[in-house]
């Protein structure tokens, strides 16, 4: 009778610590804050990339229904991916694209943009990648979609692709 | 006597200085190996030398200098990644299993090696 109650009990705790394995290693590890439409995105001061004068984002996030936020590097090879997606969003009018350029070379970023062109109504330097830190990014390319609250209704983590992409599209629909 | 005078002032404001500078050193250190890094996600930021770790050292860096405590910086990046970038992660409904299970084992393994050892011993 005790062997039965201490093999039962042996094998229900297998079982319960086979299920937190499973459904801990089954969750994503990349963590989005639950509380992500609440958060207001940082008024955070750069230099334009162009004219390299001190650009603040309350200065820029005006006068559109959404924005999209792109943290890019020339050095990327996703960024490379998602550019088309990009260029293809900068025809619509109800959201502007702000670029914000991630410890890059000036002459490899306007290389790039000449290649691929540049759906960025403003780019923003971040040399030492204090500021995309500030904002809460994970990595390189990175998305933040805004509304005009300036609040961040999407956050995407990696490259745009075709699937993400509709997805955009169907949120500055609304 | 007044040269000794003035050059033992400066000698001990140096050596403030410097106290205070290793102390900052050393809460930057702490707070760095307490981060996750967000590329090399098995790292912390101290070991990671990753763009965006570097750049987060930098961030902490200057949280320092601005005069913000090590819970307020904790706090600052807890809201932007989530509780799931701090090495050590307060108690909370989330991971109390992950706390409480090692003490239960210990506590359920300790009563069966008494158990098992009272048994010998009576059969002694």
């Amino acid at each position: 009778m005790k062997n039965r109650y201490y093999k039962y009990s042996i094998v229900i705790f297998l079982i319960f610590t086979f299920f937190i394995f499973y459904y801990g290693l089954k969750e994503k590890n990349i963590y989005t804050p639950d509380d992500i439409k609440t958060k207001k995105f940082p008024n955070l001061i750069l230099n334009d990339f162009y004219t390299n004068s001190e650009t603040s984002f309350d200065d820029i996030l005006i006068g559109s229904n959404y924005y999209l936020v792109n943290i890019w590097a020339s050095w990327c090879l996703p960024c490379r991916e998602e550019h088309p997606y990009l260029v293809q969003l900068k025809k619509n009018s109800s959201i502007k694209i702000i670029g914000i350029n991630y410890k890059d070379k000036r002459d490899n970023a306007l290389k790039f943009l000449d290649e691929y062109e540049n759906p960025y109504l403003i780019i923003l330097t971040d040399n030492n990648g204090m500021a995309s830190i500030e904002i809460g990014a994970y990595g390189v390319p990175e998305s933040f979609i805004l509304n005009k609250e300036k609040k961040i209704i999407k956050k995407i983590i990696g490259p745009i692709d075709k699937k993400k992409f509709n997805e955009i599209k169907e949120l500055i629909k609304k | 006597m007044k040269t000794r005078i003035i050059l033992y002032i400066i000698f001990l404001l140096l050596a403030f200085s410097k106290s205070s500078f290793s102390n900052d050193q050393k809460l930057e250190n702490k707070i760095n190996k307490n981060l996750r890094c967000l590329i090399c996600q098995g790292q912390s930021i101290y070991d990671s030398q990753s763009d965006f770790a570097e750049s987060m050292k930098l961030v902490v860096k200057q949280k320092i200098e601005s005069g913000m405590s090590e819970e307020e910086i904790y706090s600052f990046f807890k809201i932007q990644y989530g509780e799931w970038i701090l090495y050590d992660p307060q108690f909370n409904t989330k991971n109390f299993a992950l706390w409480l299970l090692p003490i239960l084992v210990f506590l359920v393994g300790g009563i069966v090696i008494l158990k098992k050892f009272r048994v010998s011993k009576k059969r002694l």
